[in-house]
């Protein structure tokens, strides 16, 4: 009797902290979002410009985030090296757009340019997805039917492995992509202030998460990886390959990330070996906010993320008189990665995962 | 395994084999080479004028292709040599590509890849210039078959030369550290003998050799384990109380002979062992992994920092003291007045950081411990909480625990170093007698399997709770003693890589053993803090190490008796000796 009223009352006051602190977020995001709306500080040109900033950025966490969710929902494993897989893209985007840049070609009008982006992003799809293959091969193969953290903790080594691989053989510098010129032009859209580049990011992921969601829904190989999603031993009972399935898996996923990383590059000009770090757990927490395994959710957590980093500083922060609240972004989106793990792990548009949940 | 089908294959397979080795061989000699290992370190001598560290690198890779080919051979001490032969000559195959392309071709690899410099081209060719192209493959058949001849031989002669090997390497490593002492003491004419500048000597490699073949060759033959369980008891105990002595006096007076830095060094071992021990509670035995261990160091080192500061940050400067009787007083400025302050607040910590994970299933537990960790190191350095925690500019100006002059024994770095293994040795013993306790037994069992334990009655609230608590007061105490000996605490210092430091260490020393983390923690962070020149390869071999670790024994180093029963299963007994891999292996 007395065990268990203490449980009861442990059970209660645990239940109060969570919905202290559930109230304590809403109450800063209410309060702040209100405080800094009726400051007037801020015009509609600012909100725009943060919101297509918002779009791109999620544009890009959208598509790293296919990755993680994709080979979550085949393996129940957190590929934590995936934001690696993204930065090694970059990296041979980097290469790619240099040398490129290097004999002109990128230079001369719009139709080269656009030539020349798809020609880096399918140079660092290709990089990524080596790479990829080879960390499934050596880091996460023979450790399938290992317990859960094992494999984890291998792919935190192979994060750190690729980190370091990178910063040994390129250098430890910053590494700047070429400008194109004819992309940095604003484009003709009202009140968002797009350019021509921001535009191709968003398009770019739009035709590539649709790219994805046929290739999964329509083939007959993404009928097999959703199968090996489902089940794995019925699916091989079934005659499908599984572990085609899963290399095929890794390798779009790595595909996805790598054409990311080109678009990061080309967006954001500056890279280095620790580029991918913070975007992979930026992209992460999108997957998971969307719904781990569930592709659509993968896409919306991405935008979502990706306006809340943008806009949230600004928003939450500035009316609450918080000192230098830009610094504070990324606190943000980990505030958020925690919050929704605490309260909704299983995202916005559920999980599409089956099995026991340890 | 592919050996059986390789080897029923018949020849043809066997030569395809060796290939195969010799190719993964040549990725990674290629690998050492341009990641920067072969050309920077051709700098630091093994054996002065005889072979650098950089040629070591290549020439251990070569070895170990070597013999890795032999394994696959077919019967016969020809086909044997012939094989690695093959595979060794393979494994140079990258190299002389790169030469021919980078020297020959004079194409500029350097514009993608920043190692391929002339120095690197230089080590390669042995300084036979454009010509030697071919000179990597050529040594990698020689010394493959050298690898393969050494397989032929038995045991008895095998390994004493192997240790002897060893040996010189070892030696050759650490010359420097050894030599630095030696010169100021009546030992200087032999560490002018054995050692170089910067490593051996040709007598100091022949020494080393010798010294360690004689030994291996004599070790067997002294029995002395055996010996040692053949006396009475009451023997042995009077044989290991005075062992148990002299090793404390040594490691007491260790430090004196070998200077502040040594002393430096392992004080950061023992803080880091502190962490290791809680991260151990909390992954090792309860099965938790957490990634932001950083938040509770942090804990621990600010509440020291703040407490103890002489800066205009220190919460308590020029505060009175509390006079308890003559010459005995108690400040709110001591350190030894922060350090419970600074555990319980880590506790505090912990609980609280603990309290709504208490839910989350396991690698999603990684993740949002690591965005915890990853939102303290933010907030540290954030202008929000400037006013109180200086921001980038740190807490500074915080005094060592005990008031030593310098050149006392107690001085700096030294009474860091006593009390943090008086410390390690404290944690030692609660860490273990809370593993044998009811709690430690809850531990494993959530670790085991959450729900089966909760149906036999553990309280997954209490217990999970526990563990993060304990976990983060050791931390709270590894950031206190972190304080007393840096000196500062800046928010820099609060980053993941502390927390993969200690998860790294772990898993290298063995999930759940607590001589393990002593182990790892002497390993990853001790060397790297010995070789300073290594640094920059560092988490590159961290990461290494984790998946070899995980892919080949995930018992770790000094498995725990527990997961050395779990982890033995029947099908662990055929593959080779994990212990016999070698280390150039895992990066292929």
């Amino acid at each position: 009797m007395y065990t268990r009223l203490v449980d009861r009352l442990t059970d209660l006051a645990i239940a109060g902290f969570l919905w202290g602190l559930r109230l304590a977020v809403v109450a800063v995001v209410v309060v702040g979002s209100f405080l800094t709306l009726t400051s007037g500080k801020y015009q509609t040109e600012t909100w725009a410009d943060l919101i297509s900033f918002g779009l791109v950025l999620g544009s890009i966490y959208a598509l790293i985030a296919l990755g993680y969710t994709m080979v979550y929902g085949i393996l129940r494993m957190i590929n934590f090296a995936h934001g690696e897989i993204f930065m090694c893209g970059a990296f041979g985007g980097y290469f790619t757009a240099t040398a490129l840049g290097q004999s002109g070609f990128l230079h001369q009008g719009p139709v080269n340019a656009l030539i020349s982006v798809a020609i880096i992003m399918l140079v660092a799809a290709a990089v990524s997805t080596s790479v990829a293959l080879l960390v499934e091969r050596i880091a996460y193969r023979p450790l399938r039917a290992a317990p859960r953290l094992v494999p984890l903790i291998s792919a935190i080594g192979a994060s750190f492995f690729l980190q370091y691989s990178v910063k040994g053989l390129f250098g430890p510098g910053i590494y700047a992509y070429p400008d194109v010129a004819v992309l940095k032009e604003l484009a003709p859209v009202p009140i968002f202030h797009f350019r021509w580049m921001d535009l191709l990011v968003i398009l770019a992921a739009v035709a590539m998460m649709a790219g994805l969601y046929l290739f999964v829904m329509r083939t007959k190989i993404g009928t097999a990886i959703r199968a090996v999603s489902e089940d794995k031993a019925t699916a091989a009972l079934m005659g499908i390959d599984v572990n085609r399935a899963i290399v095929t898996t890794f390798a779009v996923g790595a595909a996805m990330a790598g054409a990311a990383g080109a678009l990061y590059g080309l967006k954001f000009s500056t890279i280095n070996f620790f580029s991918g770090f913070y975007p992979g757990i930026k992209a992460f927490t999108a997957a998971v906010l969307g719904g781990i395994g569930n592709v659509p959710g993968a896409m919306l957590g991405g935008l979502l993320l990706g306006q809340v980093e943008s806009l949230g500083p600004t928003l939450f922060l500035d009316g609450l008189e918080v000192p230098a609240p830009n610094q504070l972004k990324d606190a943000i989106a980990f505030i958020m990665l925690v919050m929704v793990l605490i309260f909704r792990p299983s995202g916005l548009l559920g999980e599409r995962i089956t099995g026991q949940r340890t | 395994m592919t050996t059986a089908a390789v080897a029923s294959a018949g020849q043809p397979g066997a030569w395809m084999g060796a290939l195969r080795v010799g190719l993964i061989g040549s990725a990674v000699a290629l690998y050492v080479s341009l990641n920067g290992i072969v050309p920077i370190f051709h700098a630091r001598p093994l054996i002065q004028g005889t072979i650098s560290l950089g040629q070591t690198a290549l020439v251990l890779t070569f070895l170990a292709t070597g013999f890795l080919a032999t394994r696959r051979a077919p019967p016969g001490a020809a086909m044997t040599l012939a094989t690695a032969a093959l595979a060794g000559a393979a494994s140079g195959v990258s190299l002389s590509v790169l030469l021919l392309v980078g020297q020959l071709a004079g194409i500029d690899v350097r514009a993608v890849f920043i190692q391929a410099s002339p120095v690197l081209y230089e080590v390669l060719t042995v300084g036979a210039g454009e010509a030697g192209f071919w000179i990597p493959i050529a040594a990698g058949a020689i010394i493959g078959t050298a690898a393969g001849a050494v397989s032929l031989l038995p045991r008895r002669f095998a390994h004493p030369l192997l240790s002897g090997l060893l040996s010189v390497l070892i030696v050759g490593l650490f010359a420097s550290i050894l030599r630095t002492p030696m010169l100021g003491g009546p030992l200087q004419g032999l560490a002018r003998f054995l050692f170089a500048a910067d490593g051996l000597t040709r007598e100091g490699a022949i020494i080393a050799f010798a010294g360690a073949v004689v030994l291996r060759i004599l070790w067997p033959q002294a029995r002395l384990r055996e010996r040692a369980a053949e006396l009475p008891d009451a023997q042995r105990r009077r044989l290991i109380v005075p062992l148990i002595g002299l090793g404390l006096l040594f490691v007491a007076v260790l430090p004196q002979m070998l200077g502040p830095f040594f002393a430096h060094v392992v004080a950061f071992v023992a803080l880091y062992i502190l962490m290791g021990f809680g991260l151990n509670i909390t992954l090792g035995l309860a099965g938790l992994l957490d990634l932001g261990f950083v938040a509770f160091f942090a804990v621990g080192a600010y509440t020291v920092g703040l407490f103890t500061s002489l800066s205009e940050l220190g919460l308590f400067t020029g505060s009175p003291c509390l006079a308890l009787w003559d010459g005995f007083a108690v400040c709110p400025q001591y350190f030894w007045f922060a350090l419970p302050l600074a555990i319980l607040l880590a506790m505090a910590f912990g609980a609280f950081l603990g309290l709504p994970i208490l839910g989350i299933r396991g690698d999603y537990l990684a993740i949002a411990t690591l965005g915890f960790g990853e939102i303290i190191r933010i907030l540290a350095g954030s202008d929000l909480l400037l006013p109180w925690l200086g921001g980038p500019q740190g807490v500074i100006n915080i005094p060592k625990p005990i008031d030593a002059a310098p050149g006392t024994p107690l001085a700096g770095a030294f009474q860091i170093y006593y009390i943090g293994l008086v410390c390690a040795a404290v944690i030692w013993f609660v860490a273990i007698r809370l593993r044998d306790s009811r709690l430690g037994r809850a531990w494993i069992a959530i670790r085991e399997d959450e729900d089966v334990a909760e149906a036999l009655g553990v309280s997954l609230v209490q217990t999970k709770l526990l563990a993060y608590m304990l976990g983060a007061a050791f931390a709270g105490l590894g950031g206190a003693v972190f304080a007393g000996l840096i000196g500062a605490v800046f928010y820099t210092d609060i980053n993941l890589f502390v927390s993969i430091n200690v998860v790294a260490l772990i898993i290298v020393g063995g999930m759940g053993s607590f001589p393990g983390v002593v182990v790892g923690a002497i390993f990853l962070i001790g060397l790297p803090e010995l070789f300073r020149e290594f640094a920059e390869y560092r988490f590159l071999f961290y990461g290494m190490a984790l998946v070899a670790m995980m892919v080949y024994r995930p018992g770790g180093l000094l498995p725990s008796r527990i997961a050395e029963r779990e982890l033995h299963v029947p099908e662990a007994a055929e593959r080779p000796d994990p212990g016999a891999v070698p280390a150039g292996e895992p990066a292929g």
